[in-house]
C-alpha cells in the first residue's frame, strides 16, 4: 500500500517538472549544438531522462529524436531509468576486480533482481559499476550513496543493503 | 591538375581527387567496405588504407585527397596483412551464417573476404550474444547480428532522405544502429522507402518477405491468383538473371510470371494510365477553381508517409488519387472479377514492386475499397527474382509475351511512371488533350527528365502557363516543399501549380525493392530504358489506352465519378514525428 502511494507521489512531482524543462529548452530554442548541455540540465531536474523529456528536447532544439537517443545512450552519465533512493556502486577497477568484485557485482544483481544501470521497481536501489574509487587498499570496494565499504565479501552484501531504506 | 604515382604508375588527376578514385584511374582497385559511390566517404571501415612515401602511418584512401608528387603504394605486404586483419576483426563479431543469409552471393563482405585473400579466422568474440531481430516493420527487417556498423544506412536515411529514423546508439562493443528508444523500425518515423536496404553491404537489412504466402496461393487450386508488375520492375528484373543493367524485359517478365503459375498476368502499367485519367482530371479541376494549388502527386507510398509525418500542412494539396498499385487492387476484385465471372473472395491479388513501402501501403487499413484487401501480397523485384530462380525459370530464355486482358494494356505514358519526372510527363500529355481537345505534338518533355534533384518547367496548355516541379529523394522533396510552404505563407500561393514527388533517388527505378547494390549510374540506365520503351510503343498517351476507355464505359462512367472516387481515391492522416503512428483526430 505504502509503495503505491510513494509511486504516485513521484509521478506527480515529475509532472510538475515539465514546465521547468520547457523554460530550459526555451533558452536554447533551435540550437542543436547545445544538446548535451540541455540534457545535462534535464537530468539534473528529473534525476534521469524520461522519454517525454527526450521528445521535448528533440523538438525544442530541432534535432532528430534519434540523435538525442544516440547521445544519451553513448554517455554513461545519462540515464533513461529513474534513479533509486540509494545508489549502489560496485568498483570494477583493476585491484578490486582481481580481489573478486565481479562476484560481489553478480550477487548484487541477483539480490536486487536488476542489471547494471537498472533501478529496482520500488525505486529503493539503483545499481552501477565504477572504475576505481581510490580505495584499492580496501579491495574489493563498493559505495552506497556516500558510504564506502571495503573488503566486501558477497555474503556481507545483503546486510549492507538492508541498512538503506 | 595533380601529378602523382600509384604503384609506380604515373597519373594526372584534378585537384581534390581522393586516392581511391585516383587509383582506379591508374588501374588498381583498392578494396573498400563502407564506401559507396553515391554517399560521401566516412572512413569507418579502414579497409582502403594505403602507404604514402614519406608520410608516417597508413592513410585511408577514401578520405585522403591526392597531393602533388605523392608516391602511393596500394598493395604492399604490410597493407595486405592489415586488410586481412581488419576483415577478420569485422568477421569476429559478425553472424557468419552465410548459406542461409538473404544476401548469400550478393554480400560485399563475402566478396571482400575473397578479395583480400582471407584464409583463416583467428579471432572469435566468445562473449557475443545473438541480438533480437527487428521484425516490427511491415516492410523492412533489421538483423543487428549481421550489421557491421559501416553507417551507410544511416547516411542515406539522414542525409539523402532526411528521415532520421536511424542513429548510432549505445557504445563500445554494444554499439548498435537502431531507432530511437530501440523501439524498432515499425515504431519509428521510418517511411519504409528501403534505401537503407539497397545501400546495406551485408544482410543486416532486407524486405519482409511474402514469398511463402505467394507460393501457397499459387499452389492452392481454389484460388485465382492475379499479378501486376510496376513499370520499374521490367527494367531491373533482367539484372537478377545476369542481364546488363537496364535491360528491358517486359515481354519476358510476363512470360516468366505465367510459367510461375499465376492465373492472370496483368500489368500495373494499365493502372498507371488509369491514374493519369483520375489525377489529370483532378489537376484540371484544381487549375480551373484555383483551389489547393499546387497539386502534388501521390503514387509513392514512402513519400506519402513522409508527408503525413513532416509536411502535414500539405495534405490539402495532395492528389486524392490512389497509387496505380492500389487502383489496380480495387479494380481486380470488383470490375475484373465481375467481367471474368470470378468470386472476388477467391482472388488473391499479388503485386511485383520495386519498392518496400508498397508492402506498407497495401496494409493500410483504408485500402479495402473492394470489400476485401485490395492487394493481398507485395513482392519486391528481388523476391520475384528469387522465386523464379527457385522454379528453374531463367529470364534470358523466356519468349516475349503480352499481359492478359482486361487490365493488361498500357501506353508509353504509363511505363515512364517508373522514373523521376515520368508521372509529370504522362499527366501533361493527357491534361493537354483533356483541356484543349487537341493532342500534344511533341510528347517528350525534356526539362522534367534526368537526375537533377529538383527540376522545373513551364508548360503552355493552350495559352495557360502551368509551372511544374519534380523532386526525387525525400531530401529534395523536403527542400522543394519548404519553399512552397514559405511562398504560401508569404504570398498566399506558390509559383507552382503541379508537383511530382518520388521518395527514392531516381524515382522507382532506384526503389528500395530493386537489386542489391543500387547506385545512381544504374538508376540512370534503367530510366533510359523506360524512355526507350515509351518511344517503341504505338500509343504514348494514357487516354488512348483502349482498356482504360473500356473500364470507364462499362464500369466507372467517367474520371472522378462517384464510383471512381469510392474505388480509386483515398485520404491521408497526420502522423507522429516520434513513432510514425497515426495521430488521433
Amino acid at each position: 500500500m505504502s509503495e503505491e502511494k510513494q509511486c504516485q507521489c513521484a509521478e506527480i512531482q515529475e509532472e510538475e517538472l515539465y514546465p521547468r524543462l520547457e523554460e530550459v529548452i526555451n533558452q536554447h530554442k533551435g540550437k542543436g549544438e547545445d544538446l548535451i548541455m540541455v540534457l545535462h540540465k534535464a537530468q539534473n531536474l528529473f534525476g534521469y531522462l524520461p522519454r517525454r523529456a527526450q521528445e521535448m528536447v528533440a523538438e525544442g532544439l530541432n534535432v532528430s529524436l534519434n540523435e538525442v537517443y544516440g547521445v544519451i545512450t553513448f554517455y554513461n552519465f545519462f540515464s533513461t531509468v529513474p534513479q533509486g533512493r540509494n545508489s549502489v556502486k560496485v568498483c570494477l577497477g583493476t585491484a578490486c576486480y582481481v580481489r573478486g568484485s565481479q562476484e560481489v557485482l553478480d550477487k548484487a544483481q541477483k539480490e536486487l533482481g536488476i542489471k547494471v544501470g537498472g533501478t529496482t521497481e520500488d525505486r529503493r536501489y539503483s545499481l552501477d559499476v565504477v572504475r576505481c574509487i581510490g580505495a584499492c587498499g580496501l579491495a574489493p570496494a563498493m559505495l552506497v550513496n556516500e558510504d564506502v565499504y571495503g573488503r566486501v565479501k558477497s555474503p556481507h552484501l545483503v546486510d549492507i543493503l538492508k541498512k538503506y531504506e | 591538375m595533380i601529378k602523382a604515382t600509384i604503384n609506380n604508375v604515373e597519373i594526372e588527376v584534378p585537384e581534390g581527387t581522393n586516392i581511391l578514385w585516383a587509383a582506379k584511374k591508374a588501374g588498381f582497385t583498392i578494396p573498400t567496405l563502407c564506401n559507396h559511390p553515391d554517399l560521401p566517404p566516412g572512413g569507418q571501415c579502414g579497409i582502403c588504407v594505403v602507404e604514402i612515401e614519406g608520410v608516417p602511418g597508413l592513410k585511408r584512401a577514401c578520405m585522403t585527397p591526392i597531393g602533388e608528387g605523392f608516391k602511393i603504394k596500394t598493395h604492399t605486404p604490410r597493407l595486405m596483412a592489415t586488410r586481412r586483419q581488419l576483415v577478420e576483426l569485422i568477421l569476429s563479431d559478425h553472424d557468419t551464417s552465410c548459406l542461409t543469409c538473404v544476401k548469400n552471393n550478393n554480400c560485399e563482405l563475402q566478396q571482400l573476404a575473397s578479395m583480400v585473400g582471407l584464409n583463416t579466422l583467428d579471432y572469435k568474440n566468445e562473449s557475443r550474444e545473438m541480438l533480437p531481430i527487428d521484425h516490427s516493420s511491415i516492410s523492412i527487417v533489421r538483423d543487428p547480428n549481421k550489421c557491421i556498423l559501416c553507417g551507410r544506412c544511416l547516411q542515406v536515411c539522414s542525409n539523402i532522405q532526411t528521415v532520421n529514423a536511424l542513429a548510432v546508439n549505445h557504445r563500445g562493443s554494444e554499439t548498435l544502429i537502431s531507432t530511437a528508444f530501440d523501439a524498432g523500425l515499425g515504431n519509428s518515423v521510418c517511411i519504409n522507402c528501403g534505401q537503407c536496404v539497397v545501400h546495406c553491404p551485408v544482410g543486416a537489412l532486407y524486405e519482409r518477405s511474402a514469398t511463402e504466402e505467394v507460393w501457397a496461393a499459387l499452389h492452392d487450386p481454389d484460388k485465382f491468383v492475379v499479378v501486376q508488375e510496376a513499370p520499374a520492375v521490367r527494367v531491373m528484373l533482367g539484372e537478377e538473371f545476369g542481364m546488363p543493367v537496364g535491360s528491358l524485359v517486359s515481354g519476358k517478365m510476363h512470360a516468366a510470371l505465367r510459367r510461375l503459375g499465376f492465373d492472370a498476368v496483368l500489368d500495373t502499367n494499365f493502372a498507371a494510365d488509369l491514374t493519369i485519367m483520375e489525377e489529370g482530371t483532378e489537376l484540371i479541376s484544381r487549375l480551373t477553381s484555383g483551389k489547393s494549388l499546387p497539386l502534388i502527386t501521390s503514387c509513392s507510398p514512402g513519400w506519402i508517409k513522409f508527408m503525413e509525418t513532416f509536411f502535414q500542412d500539405m495534405i490539402p494539396h495532395m492528389s486524392t488519387a490512389k497509387s496505380p498499385q492500389q487502383m489496380f487492387g480495387a479494380l481486380a476484385k470488383t470490375y475484373y472479377a465481375q467481367e471474368r465471372g470470378i468470386d472476388p473472395a477467391n482472388i488473391v491479388s499479388v503485386s511485383i514492386m520495386p519498392c518496400t513501402a508498397k508492402k506498407f501501403e497495401c496494409q493500410r487499413p483504408e485500402m479495402n475499397a473492394s470489400g476485401y484487401r485490395d492487394v493481398d501480397y507485395v513482392l519486391t523485384s528481388r523476391e520475384i527474382g528469387r522465386m523464379m530462380r527457385e522454379a528453374g525459370i531463367d529470364m534470358k530464355e523466356m519468349p516475349d509475351e503480352h499481359a492478359d486482358p482486361i487490365l493488361g494494356e498500357y501506353t508509353g505514358a504509363a511505363t515512364i511512371f517508373g522514373t523521376t519526372g515520368g508521372v509529370m510527363e504522362a499527366a501533361v500529355r493527357s491534361a493537354y488533350a483533356l483541356v484543349t481537345g487537341k493532342e500534344l505534338e511533341n510528347v517528350e518533355i525534356a526539362p522534367v527528365r534526368g537526375l537533377k534533384g529538383i527540376k522545373e518547367a513551364e508548360i503552355d496548355i493552350d495559352g495557360t502557363k502551368v509551372k511544374v516541379a519534380v523532386a526525387h529523394s525525400c531530401g529534395h522533396a523536403r527542400a522543394l516543399l519548404e519553399k512552397v510552404r514559405d511562398q504560401i505563407a508569404e504570398y498566399g500561393k506558390s509559383e507552382y501549380q503541379f508537383i511530382e514527388v518520388m521518395a527514392c533517388p531516381g524515382g522507382c527505378v532506384g526503389g528500395g525493392g530493386q537489386s542489391w547494390g543500387s547506385n545512381m549510374a544504374k538508376r540512370a540506365r534503367r530510366g533510359e530504358s523506360l524512355y526507350a520503351e515509351d518511344r517503341s510503343l504505338p500509343m504514348r498517351r494514357s487516354h488512348e489506352n483502349p482498356e482504360v476507355k473500356a473500364v470507364y464505359e462499362k464500369f466507372l462512367e467517367k474520371p472522378n465519378s462517384e464510383k471512381a472516387h469510392k474505388l480509386l481515391h483515398t485520404h491521408y492522416y497526420k502522423r507522429s514525428a516520434v513513432d510514425g503512428k497515426v495521430l488521433p483526430g
